[in-house]
């Protein structure tokens, strides 16, 4: 592990084969028959030009990944939060990555693998719309037609996403059912793949669902702790003490910590969605927050076993966050077991410390995060000195997509560091 | 039925496999209807599942209803929907079950996070004890692949319990080597790709599913997407030991529901398509070639 993280890259052959799809009790392949033969397809391609570069594959996606997406990002000293903090804060700028989002590294990956493969179609799934988003963009850079889906109640958030997915193209199909959040949109994703599995590829959107997904989308977003990893000893001439990043499946989480996972005096702080309280309304099947790593129990959803936000009886119970790209029940197996081996410190900030850290990175650093990123800063205020001497915050995605909904969050709470709000009654349209 | 149900067979505590499913593929096809338990309330559901065997049903399969159903199309999404908001749970399932007059085999139809939390540890064990104790002769998961689903036939062997399968257009003849081998009862034939619907024409791959299968020495029950006896006959006469038939009854269920009709006329309204489903079945088997090698083209 050491020498992976060394370079940035694994050994020859460490990586050879896709393994099982276990980590630990979590992982593995939970679908429907109809799919495993593409998911087996997968496995191999994944194996083939991921893992051994066949083709050219990797070489190719860390061409555009550079040329189209703009990496690396940089690593950036946060002078006035190391200030305020008395302590070194790094800011890993995922937000300047092309599309505003980390969510790229992801979708190119995927989009030019099902390329490859011979595939003719792409469907995603979105919750906060920057996958949907960073797919649609791949589709549209490659040559793929694309079709997202997302939750009705997620469109009526984040409808500049909505809009971004359009203009590139892709058609974006409202899902209605439950309370149409990501959840919702990835059972209605699978269906539609199981219906049309043989052309069509499933880009999801973070380190879940079936092997070979988890570890699939964990390789492509190790970009950022392998550029990361670098960036800090060049700056700060040495490895941080702590990593943090905000989880929702976990992606950026995973893609933040990879690179540090040798690293045994590196802590990683994965930051879930504490929403508006940690307890699980089991009569209702809500749970007012998306802390599946800090709250939930090990059971089995879309394909991969893992921590989950479910009933004594294992229904799923619905989320809730303030952001909708952390609003799942569920979370990558890969972070449930590494959490389980005590490497991960899962936390949580409610949607009040959230909104607080949208206005505090924003007025401090000038960079207006999105309300997932914006989580990890709520950590960050309230949990500074835990923290060590230098840290590296993700900044997983911008801020754009969210005004709207921080002018409406805003406005319901008492937010102390929010600048006068009543010129915007009646949002921004 | 597997092999691994008689690795172990000469253990006197085993119980017996259950045979009332091989019995009820035994003369001519079966017909196998599936409704959602609870769908739209309890007591109408019982109604209504005891109307299924008097239309002529020979296996039932009863849908436990998950919160997530990824391999359910809107009809029977719709249904889960109403029957956990009429608050069906896994045991208020098994209450329905003991609660249920009928005598032909149940097979329970449900996701796999609802058997591995059942009870008191995790894993399948205690739920499968559940059902052997009131009655259920086997499972359907379909989100349970054959690479996952060894400790399920472990706790089925355990209870002389049924898994089958669910065999895809797209299982090649590796995967189906690896899924026969943790099957018994029957194999669920998908007619088409997809999820669960009705549709108006039966998929020409099922011919080619059922003669793929030709040397599977298990009963092969084709579902989704048959609604009308004259699907019903075209899939027995390609070669269907039975057929399987979910939405097109749930659909009955529904409609009534919305139309705000009594239990007793949607009962009668499923006993006649039940009638009719079964007796396209039987239609089916009466056309086909008397040869065994019995492909259609
Ligand atoms: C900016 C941003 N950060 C984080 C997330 C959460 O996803 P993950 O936990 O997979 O990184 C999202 C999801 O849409 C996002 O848009």
């Amino acid at each position: 592990m050491s020498s992976e993280s060394e370079r940035g890259e694994p050994a020859d052959g460490e990586w050879a084969s896709a393994g099982d799809g276990k980590f630990g009790r979590y992982g593995g392949q939970y679908v429907p028959e109809a799919l495993m033969p593409a998911i087996q397809e997968l496995t191999d391609a994944y194996e083939r030009y991921v893992l051994n570069n066949e083709d050219g594959f990797m070489d190719e996606f860390r061409r555009r990944i550079r040329d189209f997406g703009g990496r690396p990002t940089p690593l950036q000293r946060a002078d006035r939060l190391s200030e305020r903090y008395d302590t070194e804060v790094y800011l890993k700028r995922e937000d300047l990555l092309h599309g505003g989002a980390h969510k790229l590294n992801n979708a190119l990956g995927q989009v030019l693998l099902a390329k490859y493969m011979g595939k003719e179609r792409i469907i995603a799934e979105t919750g906060a719309g920057q996958h949907g988003t960073a797919t649609a963009m791949a589709a549209a850079h490659l040559g793929m037609p694309c079709e997202v889906y997302m939750g009705e109640r997620d469109i009526n958030r984040q409808r500049p996403n909505v809009f971004r997915m359009k203009i590139n193209g892709s058609e974006v199909t409202p899902v209605t059912t439950g309370r149409g959040t990501l959840k919702e949109a990835i059972s209605e994703t699978m269906r539609d793949w199981a219906t049309n599995v043989e052309d069509t590829h499933y880009v999801i959107g973070s380190v879940v669902g079936p092997h070979p997904f988890p570890r699939m989308v964990r390789d492509f977003q190790a970009l950022i702790s392998e550029e990361a990893r670098r960036q800090v000893r060049e700056k700060a001439g040495r490895l941080p003490d702590s990593v943090v990043a905000c989880a929702g499946g976990g992606s950026n989480t995973m893609g933040s910590f990879h690179h540090f996972v040798g690293d045994a005096d590196v802590d990683l702080f994965a930051v879930e969605a504490g929403g508006s309280s940690l307890a699980v309304d089991e009569e209702e099947g809500v749970a007012p927050n998306s802390a599946s790593l800090s709250t939930g129990t090990e059971g089995v959803l879309h394909g991969a076993r893992t921590k989950l936000l479910q009933d004594h009886d294992g229904q799923i119970v619905e989320s809730h966050s303030v952001s909708s790209g952390l609003d799942y029940a569920g979370v990558g197996p890969e972070l449930a077991h590494l959490v389980d081996e005590g490497r991960v410190t899962p936390v949580n900030v409610d949607d009040d410390a959230a909104i607080e850290g949208f206005h505090r990175l924003s007025q401090e650093e000038g960079i207006i995060p999105a309300l997932e990123t914006a989580h990890a800063f709520g950590y960050l205020h309230e949990h500074h000195d835990e923290l060590g001497d230098v840290t590296v915050i993700n900044v997983s995605g911008r801020g754009d997509k969210d005004l709207d909904t921080a002018i409406e969050e805003t406005a319901k709470r008492d937010v102390a560091n929010a600048p006068d709000m009543s010129m915007f009654e009646g949002g921004l349209r | 039925m597997s092999d691994a149900v008689d690795d172990e067979g000469d253990d006197a505590d085993d119980p017996a496999v259950d045979d009332s499913v091989a019995d009820a593929f035994a003369d001519g096809p079966a017909f196998v209807p599936y409704l959602a338990v609870g769908d739209p309330d309890y007591e109408s559901s019982l109604a209504y599942v005891e109307a299924l065997e008097r239309g002529g049903a020979d296996v039932i399969e009863l849908g436990l209803p998950f919160s997530e159903p990824i391999a359910e199309g809107p009809t029977i999404q719709n249904a889960v929907v109403r029957a956990l908001e009429a608050g069906m749970t896994p045991e208020r399932f098994f209450e329905f079950v003991e609660d249920l007059d009928v005598d032909v085999p149940l097979v329970c139809m449900t996701y796999y996070n609802l058997i591995y939390q059942f009870g008191s540890e995790q894993g399948p064990r205690p739920f499968v004890e559940r059902a052997a104790s009131v009655g259920i002769s086997g499972f359907v998961v379909p989100d349970l692949p054959a690479e996952e689903a060894g400790p399920l036939r472990e706790a089925c062997d355990e209870f002389g319990l049924h898994l089958i399968s669910i065999v895809a257009p797209t299982t090649d003849d590796d995967r189906l080597g690896t899924l026969v081998d943790v099957s018994s009862g029957y194999l669920y034939v998908q007619a088409r790709l997809g999820v669960t619907g009705a549709s108006s024409s039966v998929s020409d791959r099922t011919g080619e599913s059922l003669a793929r299968l030709s040397g599977v020495d298990l009963p092969k029950a084709v579902g989704f997407g048959i609604s009308s006896d004259e699907q019903a006959a075209t899939v027995v006469e390609a070669g269907a030991d039975g057929i399987i038939v979910g939405s097109a009854l749930v659909d009955i269920v529904a409609d009534g529901h919305e139309r705000g009709e009594s239990t007793e006329s949607v009962a009668d309204r499923l006993e006649t398509k039940a009638r009719e489903l079964k007796r396209g079945a039987l239609d089916g088997y009466g056309r086909r070639p008397p040869a065994p090698e019995g492909t259609s083209d």
